[in-house]
């Protein structure tokens, strides 16, 4: 940590003028990508088909025409929703906003992060439930009965998985014996499994149940397939995104991919080794001993794990039907809380015995 | 009540308890939730009037009617050749299997009977419209469950199908290829080799889509017990094709009735299943597209030569009298009822056709089931607007 990289050197407001950009960087880029290679190219292939051709080299450039499609878009108002039109144009942008506060606290390398909470993922959680209320709202303030039933499944399936993904956490929290999510980081790194540290010890190995869980928890978050039935195209049309147009309808969409992408930085962070390697490879001990270019080569590798976790979540959004909203609660209820609560217990007593 | 099964007597004590919730204790509102006549479960126009308790639908009724075309009205001022190109478009997704009864009725009363060939190129046409129409619903299946993947497999196969009907037939959707008679031409050259390919990779296909879709646990805790129709309920609201096979009844009119074509020459099982839940409906029409390739493949085998045309004359006056025919088409039973009275065009025609009948359960059925198993149900129970509105 000796040479310093946006902190106390420069004046303040240059530093928020990184941290604006550095935030817009970290949500909006995975988004892109997640968008382009996933939803475009993946399920295309997956579909036996080949996606868009035209717009640039593969279509690379299709993500920029469908922005500029969508911005071009009349941004409309329903007629009963205008009374509240204010609150319905809002939603969207509460929706976004709880992803870029979720950002905030992620580290991508160890001096590259925005703000070094000391309890880090318990806001990170805190703030990912912002976006029911914006998912509420909308549901509510556009007057229609489509999307007031996808806004009140969302508002019951996003509260009940939050709990397994706390729950999951825990069991984390209580390993490294912190919240923060640097210190979290850098505990797997610098960890050792049996004495030997090649691979440092990342808790995807020693919660292997707490990480099935929390990738079970954030599909259901995201309302990603089988657990979207508050979008539910095909019986709700869309919940309660029906009835959002242009640009709005876009923040919504950015929304739903950033938060993945964001999701599957927290989830790699906690359970993958974040941006780190192993630090025994290199010699370092602590987070103070480790080399400045890991500034540069952090995000990159915290990019290639959420991308891998991503695809996971892509992969089984593409190919699985959709549960109804009464199996969902009862496999959070029944099975995923119970489940994280015994993983708990296991935990603490193994940490104890240890 | 004692026709009702245990889940349909549950349903019947939960809407009643829900009418006395609306009404008397708490005064929630019920909610009467429109689904169609634009919505993407209703496969067209559609239209459901249903009212929630919560989501739980507490009454239910089709409404049908917002895409009706007269085909009916229309045909008694056409000729007789003229009308295969009206009822084609019934059901749109296996319109070749739309003509036959009307030409068959038609046969009937003019005591025509097509040659033996052209039965063989009718009954696999028939077979391909089949295999075309219901390939295409169970890829649909997954959209109406979530799942987007399965249909573009069906699109896929589904092409090769069609390629075969337009190289026989000219059209693709609307093939307009029966005559009184016979048919219009004799198969172009090769389109058996393509055939027995082509039903080589339906049976993939179907293979496929039975680990894609009803291998999945999440499909089957969707459709298994969701929309049970017991036997006799099925029978007493007219139920045909596969949803009435789903339900243990075994009866198939490809097997039951002699008529003119060629069924009555090929080995082919009639898939029933016991359970009458919307599982059991999507699993009768999936093996029944294997039947189908493989009804076709012995057809292909035993093509006779000879003529596809019968002596018929140049304008066609069918002479004075009524005939009913009906077949067992991808939906269900169709049937034409024809009324002659010796001129070149049908003085009355009624059409049966299997959809309209099958959605008959619609409210009967859905009555205590939840919003996304309105979905399922309708799903499974397989209609095609055009066959309900005509």
């Amino acid at each position: 940590m000796n040479a310093v990289l946006f902190a106390s050197d420069l004046p303040y407001w240059l530093q928020s003028i990184f941290r604006v950009l550095g935030g817009l960087v970290a949500v909006l880029l995975p988004a892109g990508t997640v968008v382009y290679l996933f939803l475009f190219k993946m399920l295309s292939f997956m579909q036996s088909r080949l996606g868009p051709m035209e717009a640039g080299p593969y279509g690379s450039m299709q993500l920029f025409a469908e922005v500029g499609k969508w911005l071009q878009k009349e941004d409309i108002v329903p007629a009963n929703a205008q009374p509240e039109a204010r609150i319905f144009k809002m939603a969207p942008l509460i929706v976004l906003a709880s992803t870029f506060l979720l950002v905030v606290v992620v580290p991508f390398g160890p001096d590259a992060l925005f703000t070094d909470f000391e309890t880090g993922i318990f806001y990170a959680l805190a703030v990912s439930s912002i976006s029911v209320l914006g998912i509420l709202i909308a549901g509510w303030a556009s007057a229609n009965k489509y999307s007031l039933l996808g806004g009140l499944r969302a508002a019951g399936q996003l509260v009940a998985y939050e709990l397994p993904m706390v729950l999951a956490v825990i069991g984390v929290v209580i390993q490294a014996g912190t919240m923060n999510l640097q210190q979290i980081v850098v505990a797997q790194n610098t960890g050792s499994m049996f004495g030997w540290d090649g691979i440092g010890n990342p808790y995807v190995l020693t919660q292997f149940v707490a990480f099935i869980i929390f990738m079970i928890s954030v599909q259901a978050e995201l309302s990603q397939t089988p657990f979207d039935m508050p979008i539910a195209e095909s019986e709700l049309v869309s919940g309660y995104m029906t009835e959002y147009s242009g640009f709005r309808f876009l923040i919504f969409f950015i929304g739903e991919f950033a938060t993945a992408g964001v999701f599957a930085m927290i989830a790699s962070i906690l359970f993958l080794g974040g941006w780190g390697v192993p630090f025994a490879w290199f010699g370092w001990t602590t987070i103070d001993s480790v080399d400045n270019w890991m500034n540069f080569a952090g995000p990159l590798i915290l990019f290639a794990k959420m991308m891998a976790l991503v695809f996971f979540i892509m992969w089984i959004r593409f190919s699985s039907p959709r549960l109804r909203e009464d199996q969902l609660q009862r496999f959070a209820w029944k099975v995923l809380i119970p489940i994280s609560l015994v993983n708990i217990m296991l935990t603490a007593v193994l940490k104890v015995a240890f | 009540m004692t026709m009702l099964g245990d889940r349909q007597q549950l349903a019947y004590i939960a809407s009643q308890a829900a009418d006395a919730r609306v009404n008397v204790e708490l005064e929630t509102e019920g909610m009467t939730l429109n689904i169609g006549p634009q919505h993407p479960a209703t496969h067209g126009t559609l239209r459901i009037i249903a009212r929630l308790d919560g989501e739980q639908v507490v009454w239910a009724e089709p409404s049908a009617g917002y895409m009706h075309r007269g085909y009916e009205k229309l045909t008694e001022v056409r000729t007789f050749p003229q009308v295969t190109a009206l009822v084609n478009r019934i059901d749109w997704l296996g319109s070749f299997a739309n003509e036959v009864p009307f030409i068959l009725a038609a046969e009937k009363l003019m005591g025509v009977e097509a040659p033996s060939r052209a039965q063989h190129i009718r009954t696999i046409l028939f077979e391909l419209s089949r295999i075309a129409n219901v390939s295409l619903f169970l890829g649909d299946l997954g959209v109406q469950l979530g799942a987007i993947t399965p249909v573009f497999f069906a699109f896929r196969d589904r092409e090769y199908v069609l390629n075969l009907i337009e190289g026989a037939t000219g059209g693709r959707f609307h093939p307009n290829f029966d005559r009184i008679g016979g048919l219009k031409d004799d198969l172009p050259a090769g389109f058996i080799d393509e055939t027995r390919i082509v039903m080589k990779k339906l049976r993939t296909f179907c293979d496929q889509i039975e680990d894609l879709l009803f291998g999945n646990e999440i499909f089957q805790s969707r459709t298994r017990g969701i929309g049970v129709i017991p036997k006799d309920v099925a029978l007493s609201y007219g139920l045909s094709g596969a949803n009435l096979r789903a339900s243990g009844v075994d009866w198939d009119l490809r097997r039951d009735q002699d008529i003119p074509m060629a069924w009555n020459k090929t080995d082919f099982k009639v898939i029933t299943h016991p359970d009458g839940d919307s599982f059991a409906r999507c699993w009768v029409r999936l093996q029944e597209v294997r039947e189908s390739t493989k009804i076709v493949d012995q057809l292909l085998d035993t093509i006779p030569a000879g003529p596809v045309m019968a002596k018929v004359p140049k304008i066609i006056k069918v002479p004075e009298g009524e005939a009913w025919v009906s077949t067992e088409n991808p939906l269900g039973e169709m049937g034409y009822y024809v009324v002659s009275q010796g001129d070149q065009g049908p003085f009355r025609v009624k059409i049966r056709s299997a959809s309209f009948n099958n959605i008959s359960i619609v409210p009967w059925l859905l009555k205590g089931v939840y919003v996304p198993d309105i979905i399922t149900i309708l799903a499974s129970l397989y209609f095609i607007l055009g066959d309900i509105d005509r």
